[in-house]
C-alpha cells in the first residue's frame, strides 16, 4: 500500500477535529423537540408568554383537572394549581389550595372579608435559573420561549428543583427526572391553546404570541397594569398576573 | 397557617445530600492534616500523617456514592462530564472531583512508594499488584527518595487549594441558590471550608484513640496536642461564622427573618439550637479549652480530646443535616413548612446511610493491613 493510500497523522488529527467539531455545533443547536410540531411550525416566529387575570378565576380548578388529564401528571405532583387567599377582619391570611384528588377546596370557616384564587405555573422565565443550575443542559428554552427538560438527558439531580423559586418543578416518580408545565409544547406547536386555557370557563388564563401585536395577551399587556412574581429574583417570568395582591408570592 | 407549594410536601434532596458534604469535608479536612505535615513542617503530625492521608483517599472514594445513590438516573451520571452545563455551578463537580482525586493518588504513590517497593519484592499476585501500581520500576535509593519527597511536598501544597476548592465548591452550591434564604449567602461557601477542617481533625483523633486502643499502642502525645489545638481554633471560627450569618440576617430583620426565624424557633429548634449549638458545638468547645489553657494529666486530656472530637463529628453531621434539610423544609411560598425524617430501610435510608458512612472505615482497615499507616507506632510512647 502506498503512502498515499493512507491517511497522514495530520490528517487524521484535522478530519478528528472537524468531525469534533460538527459534532459540538450539532450538540449547541437546540432543535424542537421531536414528534411535538406541525411540519408548517416555524419556532423562530413565536414568542410564547401567558396572562393570569386574577380578578376572573373562580378557584373551579377546571384547568388543574384538564393538565392532569392532558399530561398524565402524576398524583400527588402539580405542573399547576390554584391557590385561595382568605383574609379575615384582622388581617390574617391564610392560603391552601386544592390538591386532593377531587380538586376541590374544602370549605372552612372564618370571618373572611377578602378572598381571591390565583392560579399558578411554571413562568417560563426569560432568565430561568433552573436552565441556568442544570449541570448538564437537560433544561433549556426554546426558540420560542419556553422552558423544557429534556427528559433523555436529564439525570434527575434535583437542582433545578431546589432552584426554581416558584416551585413549580418537581422529579416525577415515573421518569425520575424533573417535570414541569411545558405550556403544552405538544399542543400550542399545533395552533392549539395549553389544556388549562382551553378549560378555564372564565378566560381567567390567556396564553398568547408575544410576536404577534394583534393577539389578545399583546393587547392586554399594553392596556393593562400587571405584576410578575418574585421579581427581585431578576428571572424575568413571562406569565403575568393582573389584578394581583400584595400577599401573593 | 402553614401553606406549602403542593410539589414541596416531598423533600428532594434527602439524608444522602446530607452525606456528601459530610464526607467530602471529612476529605478536605483529613487531607490538609497530612498537608500541615508535609507542606508546613508541622513535624509532631508526623505519627499520623500517612494515616490522614490515607483517610483522605477512602473518604473520596465513597464522596460520590451517596450522590449517585440519590440521582434519579444514575447510568447517566457522566453526562456532568461529557456534556456540562458550565452556567452550572454543580456542573464542574465531576471535573473537581476527578482532579483532587489524582492529586490524592500521586500523593500516596509518592509518600508510599518505599513500602510499596517493600511488598513488591515478594512472590505472588500481591507483589505483582504493587509491581504493577509502581509501572515495574522497583529502584530506590537516596535520589528517589529525594525526587520521591520533592514531588510529594508539591503534591501536598498543591492540594490544600484543591481541598478547599472541592469544599468550598460545595458549600457555594447551596449559597449560590438564590430562592432558598437559608442557603443564599455567600458566607456559605466559607462555613462549609471550616467545618470540613474540624470534621477533618475529629475524625482523625476519632479514628487514631480508636486504633491505637485496640492494638494497644500508646498515642503520640505531642501529636494528639498539636491537634487538639488546631481542632479548638478551627471549630471557634466555624462556629463563629455559622453564628454571624444568622446574627447578622437576624439584625437586618429584613423580610427573610421572618420566616426564618420561624424556621429555627420551630422546625430546627431541636436540630440546630439544643443540638448544634448547645450541645455539640459549647460542650466540646468548653472541653477542648480546657484541654489546651490547662494543664491535665495525660489519660485526662486523652479522654477530653476523643469526647470533643466525637461531639464535633456528630456537630458537623447536625450543620449538614440543618443546612440541607432545613432549607428544604421552608416553603418558597413562605408561608408555611414541609417535614422530612429519613425512613430506616428506604433506598436513601437511614440504613443505607451508615453503610455509605461505615464502608470507608473498612476500606482504611484493608489499606492499613497492605501498607501500614502507623509505621512503629507501639513504640512512639510519647
Amino acid at each position: 500500500m502506498s503512502r498515499d493510500d493512507n491517511i497522514s497523522r495530520r490528517d487524521f488529527f484535522k478530519f478528528l477535529a472537524a468531525g469534533s467539531g460538527l459534532l459540538l455545533v450539532h450538540c449547541g443547536l437546540p432543535s424542537p423537540p421531536p414528534g411535538t410540531r406541525k411540519k408548517d411550525y416555524d419556532w423562530n416566529k413565536h414568542y410564547w408568554a401567558y396572562a393570569i387575570d386574577t380578578t376572573k378565576c373562580i378557584g373551579c380548578c377546571a384547568c388543574m383537572r384538564a393538565c392532569r388529564a392532558e399530561n398524565d401528571v402524576p398524583p400527588g405532583y402539580f405542573r399547576t394549581w390554584v391557590e385561595r387567599y382568605r383574609i379575615d377582619a384582622a388581617d390574617q391570611v391564610s392560603v391552601d389550595a386544592a390538591t386532593k384528588d377531587d380538586f376541590v377546596f374544602e370549605e372552612l370557616p372564618g370571618n373572611v372579608v377578602k378572598a381571591f384564587f390565583v392560579p399558578k405555573l411554571c413562568n417560563h422565565c426569560e432568565k430561568p435559573v433552573c436552565n441556568q443550575v442544570c449541570p448538564v443542559g437537560a433544561a433549556y428554552r426554546t426558540r420560542d420561549g419556553v422552558i423544557l427538560v429534556d427528559s433523555e438527558h436529564c439525570i434527575g439531580c434535583g437542582y433545578c428543583v431546589q432552584a426554581c423559586p416558584y416551585g413549580v418543578r418537581f422529579i416525577s416518580p415515573r421518569s425520575h427526572t424533573a417535570d414541569k408545565c411545558t405550556f403544552c409544547y405538544h399542543r400550542i406547536t399545533r395552533g392549539l391553546p395549553p389544556a388549562c386555557v382551553q378549560a378555564c370557563p372564565k378566560h381567567a388564563r390567556i396564553f398568547g404570541d408575544l410576536e404577534d401585536p394583534t393577539c389578545e395577551l399583546s393587547i392586554l399587556l399594553k392596556q393593562q397594569r400587571y405584576r410578575v412574581l418574585k421579581p427581585e429574583m431578576g428571572t424575568h417570568p413571562k406569565c403575568f398576573y393582573l389584578g394581583l395582591d400584595r400577599e401573593v408570592v | 397557617m402553614n401553606f406549602v407549594f403542593p410539589n414541596e410536601a416531598n423533600v428532594t434532596w434527602t439524608v444522602m445530600i446530607v452525606l456528601y458534604p459530610y464526607i467530602t469535608g471529612l476529605v478536605a479536612g483529613a487531607f490538609i492534616v497530612s498537608s500541615l505535615y508535609h507542606v508546613f513542617g508541622r513535624s509532631e503530625l508526623k505519627p499520623i500523617a500517612r494515616f490522614s492521608l490515607a483517610s483522605a483517599f477512602v473518604f473520596l472514594l465513597f464522596a460520590t456514592l451517596p450522590l449517585l445513590i440519590h440521582l434519579g438516573h444514575p447510568e447517566r451520571a457522566f453526562n456532568i462530564m461529557i456534556t456540562p452545563h458550565f452556567s452550572s455551578a454543580m456542573a464542574g463537580f465531576g471535573y473537581i472531583y476527578a482532579t483532587y482525586m489524582l492529586l490524592v493518588v500521586l500523593e500516596i504513590w509518592f509518600v508510599m512508594r518505599g513500602d510499596f517497593i517493600a511488598r513488591a519484592k515478594g512472590k505472588g499476585p500481591v507483589a505483582w499488584l504493587f509491581r504493577l501500581i509502581l509501572l515495574f520500576n522497583l529502584e530506590e535509593n537516596d535520589a528517589t527518595r529525594r525526587a520521591d519527597h520533592k514531588i510529594s511536598r508539591f503534591l501536598a501544597g498543591l492540594g490544600i487549594p484543591l481541598a478547599c476548592l472541592l469544599h468550598g465548591y460545595v458549600g457555594f452550591l447551596f449559597g449560590s441558590l438564590k430562592a432558598n434564604p437559608w442557603w443564599s449567602t455567600p458566607l456559605m461557601f466559607v462555613i462549609f471550608i471550616f467545618s470540613a477542617i474540624v470534621s477533618g481533625i475529629a475524625v482523625l483523633i476519632f479514628h487514631y484513640y480508636i486504633v491505637s486502643w485496640i492494638n494497644g499502642w500508646k498515642t503520640d502525645h505531642a501529636c494528639v496536642r498539636s491537634m487538639t489545638r488546631y481542632l479548638w481554633g478551627f471549630m471557634i471560627v466555624a462556629v463563629a461564622l455559622e453564628l454571624l450569618e444568622v446574627l447578622s440576617i437576624a439584625y437586618k430583620q429584613t423580610e427573610e427573618w421572618e420566616v426564618l426565624s420561624r424556621l429555627i424557633e420551630n422546625k430546627l429548634f431541636f436540630s440546630y439550637v439544643v443540638l448544634q449549638l448547645l450541645i455539640f458545638s459549647l460542650i466540646p468547645f468548653v472541653l477542648l479549652g480546657i484541654s489546651v489553657l490547662f494543664r491535665l494529666s495525660r489519660r485526662v486530656a486523652n479522654a477530653l480530646a476523643w469526647i470533643a472530637s466525637a461531639m464535633l463529628l456528630f456537630q458537623v453531621l447536625l450543620m449538614r443535616w440543618n443546612v440541607v434539610i432545613g432549607g428544604q423544609l421552608l416553603s418558597k411560598s413562605m408561608r408555611g413548612f414541609t417535614s422530612y425524617f429519613p425512613g430506616l430501610w428506604d433506598k436513601e435510608g437511614l440504613v443505607m446511610a451508615a453503610i455509605i458512612f461505615t464502608l470507608p472505615f473498612g476500606i482504611l482497615w484493608l489499606f492499613n493491613r497492605a501498607i501500614p499507616l502507623f509505621p512503629g507506632a507501639a513504640g512512639d510512647s510519647g
